[in-house]
């Protein structure tokens, strides 16, 4: 090759790279300064002490010593945990039959439509869906107005207000995504496995446990991720369907802001809360590496 | 009688799942066409009495009107960002073009609550007051992945071979992008446009911490909650979930139907 269109080659390659990052500039510039920014000023801010809604004092891990040591902040962290775990098992124990019937049990043509149907909600405004569920609840809501109504019973069932609810509200958000996620592993699946599993003998849930479960992995494990990550971040469910004794992260947060106007000690929970999204990332990660082995 | 029982057991499977699914949206419309103050069946009405009520508060309808304008703004910044990013990663395969695609996609793996205390921090920082605006920004930062996602998954083959032909017919690259590419992709754009308008429409956290005292529609309803059930946040409610449901299924039908062309066109 001569050297003449080797440079040309050259000029050309530029040319392209040149286009290439003017085209994506915009959106990289928009993040960076809109998105990692505002991330690296709550590292910083969490590393300062507050005073009146004022950042000051000498850089150190103050905020995170008070955190680990104060009980009330540190409860929230363990509820949030507990909240989002039995969450996501509850979850996936409702998702996965109502995945597995769509996928294997519904004909063909009804099966776009009922995978629509049954993730068309998770679109919808989540104050919205959180009052929703605190209409059915609630002491004066549905579910206790009609059994006060029939008179089997006389006074309210307290449901609203509770861990139970919170579960309830986050448990309805998402059966719906990880349905989504469990059905679009299924359906990769080829039926002829399960023949096969059959025909060698295992019986229905042999064949389940041994050849269905572990190629649906990959959806169970990235949703239960998805799952646990959303719902440990989430402000709104708990707080309106939750009750005041045992508060979750993001409502500590909310009221170090709101109530207190300390940004720095809100800052260094932030910085908590994105640890522990990052230690589940890692571990969906690894889990589903393994599986591949 | 095998069959009959796993009939019953697919029937029963999916009535439970739909029942549970669509039971609050169900009871939501239903109590807002409800003669009483209190949600108890049996249902008396239907009255229109509460969406009256609504459309007459002028504090819930400028809200209304604020949250479409931030979804419609903040709609189309997150869809021309994410397009543009999407068409260059795609086209011209930029150096770290992976770097890039990591960093645009980071957003969706924090919650928008840490984004929105550290643009609270940060417009402080600046001394900047709480406004509309700065909302409008911080949707734009949380909704840009999903758009350039939608995009960048659209961004086919067959595209870019009339793009090269544009190209060699003399085209400058702001009109291939104007007279081939949004043309073709158009369907794409207006469908990361409605699901971007929906989740800035939805979106609470972000809106509460960066609005003063002009509040969108969600910050409005929370504020209205707390004094406790109300039909009036039924009919709210009603109104704000059926514009979310019919955006995204518009959105939907748009971005499936085209698959479905697609694949036809490549069986001939």
């Amino acid at each position: 090759m001569s050297t003449a269109t080797a440079d040309l080659e050259a000029i050309a390659t530029r040319r392209q790279a040149v286009r290439g990052l003017a085209f994506t500039g915009p959106a990289v510039l928009y993040t960076l300064a809109f998105f990692a920014t505002p991330l690296a000023v709550i590292l910083i801010a969490s590393l300062y002490a507050s005073d009146a809604g004022r950042l000051g004092g000498d850089p150190g891990f103050g905020n995170y010593a008070r955190f680990f040591a104060r009980d009330s902040l540190l409860v929230a962290l363990t509820n949030s945990v507990r909240l989002a775990a039995i969450t996501t098992v509850v979850s996936l124990a409702l998702a996965y039959p109502l995945a597995y019937v769509l996928a294997f049990r519904v004909p063909a043509r009804w099966q776009r439509l009922g995978i629509v149907l049954a993730v068309l909600p998770f679109w919808t405004s989540y104050v919205v869906r959180s009052y929703a569920w605190l209409l059915v609840l609630a002491p004066e809501g549905v579910v206790n107005g009609t059994l006060m109504a029939l008179g089997l019973i006389d006074t309210p069932l307290r449901i609203a207000y509770s861990d139970a609810a919170t579960v309830i509200g986050f448990v309805h958000f998402f059966v719906m995504l990880l349905t989504l996620t469990i059905f679009s592993s299924l359906v990769q699946i080829n039926p002829r496995y399960l023949l096969a599993a059959a025909d060698m003998g295992a019986g229905p849930w042999t064949a389940f446990f041994r050849v269905l479960l572990p190629l649906s992995l990959p959806g169970v494990v990235s949703g239960a991720f998805m799952t646990f990550v959303l719902a440990i971040g989430d402000y709104v469910t708990p707080a309106i369907l939750g009750g005041s004794k045992s508060l979750v992260l993001p409502q500590a947060m909310f009221f170090q802001i709101s109530r207190n106007g300390d940004f720095a000690m809100a800052s260094a929970m932030a910085v908590v809360l994105m640890a522990v999204m990052a230690i589940a990332y890692l571990a969906a990660a690894r889990w589903l590496r393994m599986d591949r082995v | 009688m095998r069959q009959i029982r796993g009939i019953l057991g697919t029937g029963a499977v999916l009535a439970l799942a739909y029942g549970f699914i669509y039971l609050p949206v169900a009871v939501l419309v239903l109590f807002s066409f409800h003669e009483l103050k209190a949600p108890v069946p049996p249902f008396q009405g239907p009255t229109t009495a509460w969406y009256e009520a609504l459309f007459a508060d002028p504090k819930l309808m400028d809200a209304l009107v604020r949250s479409i304008v931030i979804a419609v703004v903040s709609g189309l910044g997150s869809t021309v960002l994410g397009f543009l990013a999407a068409f260059g990663l795609a086209r011209f395969r930029p150096p770290l073009a992976g770097l890039w695609r990591f960093l645009l996609l980071m957003p969706l793996t924090v919650a928008p609550m840490c984004v929105g205390i550290g643009l609270l921090i940060l417009a402080n920082g600046l001394a900047l007051p709480k406004s509309l605006a700065l909302v409008t920004l911080g949707h734009v930062a949380v909704n840009l992945p999903l758009a350039f996602t939608i995009c960048l998954a659209q961004m086919g083959g067959h595209q870019e071979v009339l793009e090269r032909a544009a190209r060699d017919l003399g085209a400058s690259e702001f009109r291939v992008l104007t007279r081939v590419t949004v043309p073709l992709l158009w369907p794409a754009l207006f469908a990361s446009f409605c699901l971007c308008f929906t989740f800035s429409w939805d979106e609470f956290i972000i809106s509460f911490f960066l609005s003063g005292f002009d509040v969108t529609l969600p910050v409005a309803i929370w504020e209205m909650m707390r004094a406790g059930i109300n039909p009036k946040i039924n009919a709210a409610g009603t109104i704000v979930f059926i514009l979310s449901l019919g955006l995204v299924l518009v959105g939907e039908i748009i971005l499936f139907g085209r698959r479905r062309r697609h694949d036809r066109r490549v069986e001939l």
